[in-house]
């Protein structure tokens, strides 16, 4: 069992849905089939329950955090949940259906490796859906989960089924998402979850869990185009490590060598890799997403912001830069405002110049008429930054491809961004 | 499995230290809060690996109640002398001799709510700007809503509903003179992963998370220790083999009845747990919102 557990694998994944489509029921279904709900927690669940004259235990409030939250039967943010199996650890980014949504979600698509998607079988292919689907879609989350749930009101009937299946998929058509599956289950009696439904032999394809376990992600990190952005600079200053000058940081894509030729933007000075040293030891190949310090053959000026590259393969170099951004906060984008921009470990000052057109993430129209952005909107801009950033479109590289605005006056977080 | 990939455990290591270096270079300054529990001996263990061959840059902060487990005090003291770090101690005896805080009364009295006076305090005094804890968000359901990087007002305190998106890996540490961030690197951690990581790394933890025979006393559903702090009516003194699995204040810990005394054996019995570990904190049970009542006032 130890053995075991230690070479698991994380698999991070969204939900997202409403009060009713039971996504609660799901979620407490996976946390308790799978032994990560403990007695105390469920006591505690009980006798919230009967407080509040509520016959069943009410799995909803195993995933209500806040105060307000239990109090009003919702959610607000975004909450993580963690459960493990004997194969995988599981790291759910649970967000909320309609408060707030676009930020929440947006949010929790940002790290995962999947996006389960619930339909209810008697509803089909709603607007919420499609707002999922965009928004796994944009993210460029690899894998999507479809579960049509709440088959046991509608005996399980496979027409049903195939019916929601045909239609998503002919919006997902539009979209660009490479692995979708769909499941037919029931979170509340336990169908396709964790066990496989007698009720539904028709269905050929694996169960939730099993989909959970075994779902390649090898390939969701970028293996190939070599980027490493130098966080931090460390000097030991020790008679040990006198001349040691090595650049710490996370590898944001590709892998790296001892010896490899590398080329550090934006100075272009070139040079060789001398060693990848961790605490335990020098490596021989850095991957995606590890945290290493490198040292380089020539002593040349690094530091934080800059980016280490193989000399035969380099981001592009812009200024004017083209991205979707979603909007978070309440006031809205503001004429000629300059902004705080955070790309990789690298700042500088941006303007929006233009807003090219607001997306409607239920039917994926471009609306180009319309160009006052608030609260959770999707729009495409232009952005001119004050000095060249290092970037690879978000399709290619979610690590090097991404960006968030700051408010200069507030410091909040107020857009996030992904490069075309 | 294929070849570039990592195994969770190295994932949430390569993760942690990505946010240890980030503060680093976020903040003017930054400091680790040094508990003596497991889950700080980690953030520490963390820190050396994030900045190795160089010495971490962070100072330990200690928040000393006083009413502490002496093996956590040796623990701690022992720890500071071995990694040749800097510990800076904020005495909440001191807070209360002061009068900027005052003592609860009656049996079940604790300094754990009074100490984040000392906490905000020693914070203020030592201009700390970022402050790295052991908190992870599996533990409690207020702390599954942090962020890694949590934003803390003028007052310290903290306001769960408006909260900065956290995006990618793109950290925002930015904040007016006055406000602090707390930061947690352990965030994604589950407890099973603290003990496996702990195990794999052949970490030195205190001796009181191992099974030991311990005077305690059946209170409020748990073991509690028998101390000079408590305040005992006429309670059966029993001794009983026992290991915590959280560490506070002596008078607010329960142990749970134990025969783990090696680290392979308490990683079994964690799998094997039917109850939360914070399950014996009295600290806890005031509420059902006890900690995000006590995080919002600015508490760990």
């Amino acid at each position: 069992m130890m053995r075991g557990y230690l070479d698991m694998e994380l698999l991070r994944f969204t939900t997202a849905g409403s009060v009713d489509d039971g996504k609660s029921t799901l979620i407490g279904r996976l946390l308790y089939d799978s032994k990560s709900i403990f007695e105390d927690q469920l006591d505690q669940v009980k006798e919230t329950s009967e407080r509040r004259g509520s016959e069943e235990v009410d799995l909803a409030l195993l995933t209500d955090g806040l105060k307000d939250e239990r109090e009003q039967g919702i959610t607000i943010d975004v909450a993580y949940r963690y459960f493990a199996t004997p194969k995988r650890k599981f790291i759910i980014a649970d967000t909320p259906g309609h408060i707030q949504y676009t930020r929440n979600m947006v949010t929790g698509a940002s790290t995962a490796n999947l996006a389960l998607i619930l339909i209810d079988a008697r509803n089909g292919v709603v607007e919420q859906t499609c707002r999922h689907s965009v928004i796994a879609s944009l993210l460029q989350i690899p894998h999507l989960v479809v579960c049509v749930n709440k088959m046991d009101l509608v005996s399980y009937d496979e027409i049903a089924f195939k019916k929601i299946k045909n239609n998503f998929e002919d919006f997902a058509s539009k979209l660009d998402v490479k692995d979708v599956r769909f499941i037919p289950i029931s979170a509340l009696k336990g169908d396709n979850v964790v066990n496989r439904s007698d009720k539904m032999p028709w269905h050929e394809g694996a169960t939730l869990l099993y989909t959970l376990e075994n779902i390649h992600i090898g390939s969701d990190q970028n293996h190939i185009d070599c980027r490493f952005p130098v966080q931090t600079v460390i000097r030991p200053k020790t008679d040990e490590y006198h001349d040691y000058r090595g650049y710490a940081g996370r590898i944001a894509g590709g892998v790296f060598k001892p010896g490899d030729e590398v080329t550090v933007l934006p100075s272009g000075f070139a040079s060789k890799i001398k060693s990848i040293d961790t605490f335990e030891g020098p490596v021989l190949e850095a991957f995606a997403p590890m945290s290493v310090t490198i040292s380089l053959e020539d002593d040349i000026d690094v530091s934080r912001g800059d980016m280490i590259v193989r000399t035969n393969n380099k981001p592009d170099s812009k200024q004017d830069i083209e991205v979707m951004l979603c909007w978070l906060n309440n006031k809205g984008p503001m004429q000629r405002a300059k902004y705080t921009i955070r790309h990789t470990t690298f700042e500088a000052k941006a303007m929006i110049r233009e807003i090219r057109y607001k997306l409607d993430i239920s039917t994926l129209h471009r609306n180009e008429e319309e160009k006052s952005i608030g609260a959770n909107d999707i729009c495409r801009a232009s952005l001119r930054t004050t000095k060249p950033l290092l970037i690879d479109s978000y399709r290619r590289n979610r690590n090097t491809g991404s960006i968030i605005l700051v408010d200069e006056a507030t410091n909040e977080t107020i857009a996030a961004g992904m490069v075309i | 499995m294929t070849k570039y990939n990592l195994t969770h455990l190295k994932e949430l290591e390569a993760e942690s230290i990505f946010i240890l270096r980030e503060v680093a270079a976020q903040f003017q300054k930054p400091a680790i809060l040094f508990s003596g529990g497991k889950d700080s001996i980690c953030v520490v263990h963390l820190a050396r690996k994030a900045f190795h061959p160089a010495k971490f840059p962070f100072p330990l902060v200690h928040i000393d109640t006083g009413h502490n487990f002496p093996e956590t005090i040796a623990f701690r003291d022992n720890l500071v002398k071995k990694m040749g770090a800097k510990l800076i101690i904020g005495s909440v005896q001191k807070s209360i001799d002061e009068g900027r805080a005052s003592e609860e009364k009656g049996k079940n009295a604790s300094r754990n709510a009074i100490q984040t006076v000392t906490l905000l305090d020693t914070i203020e005094d030592n201009g700390f700007d970022a402050c790295l804890g052991g908190a992870r968000r599996d533990e409690e359901k207020s702390r599954a809503k942090e962020r890694f990087f949590s934003h803390r007002d003028e007052f310290g305190q903290w306001d769960p509903k408006n909260q900065r998106p956290e995006l990618w890996n793109i950290f925002n540490g930015k904040c007016q003179i006055g406000e602090h961030f707390r930061v947690f690197p352990l965030s994604n951690w589950t407890e099973m992963d603290v003990w496996q990581y702990i195990l794999t790394e052949k970490m030195e933890i205190p001796s009181l998370y191992f099974a030991h025979q311990r005077d305690v006393i059946w209170r409020n559903n748990t073991w509690l220790p028998v101390s000079q702090y408590i305040q005992m009516d006429d309670e059966e003194v029993v001794t009983k083999k026992l290991r915590f699995r959280t560490l506070g204040d002596i008078t607010i810990t329960g142990g749970v009845e134990s025969k783990a005394d090696t680290l392979e054996k308490i990683v079994e019995e964690v799998a094997s747990a039917r109850h939360t570990e914070r399950g014996n904190r009295a600290d806890d049970k005031r509420s059902e919102t006890a900690m995000e009542d006590r995080k919002k006032e600015g508490y760990f």
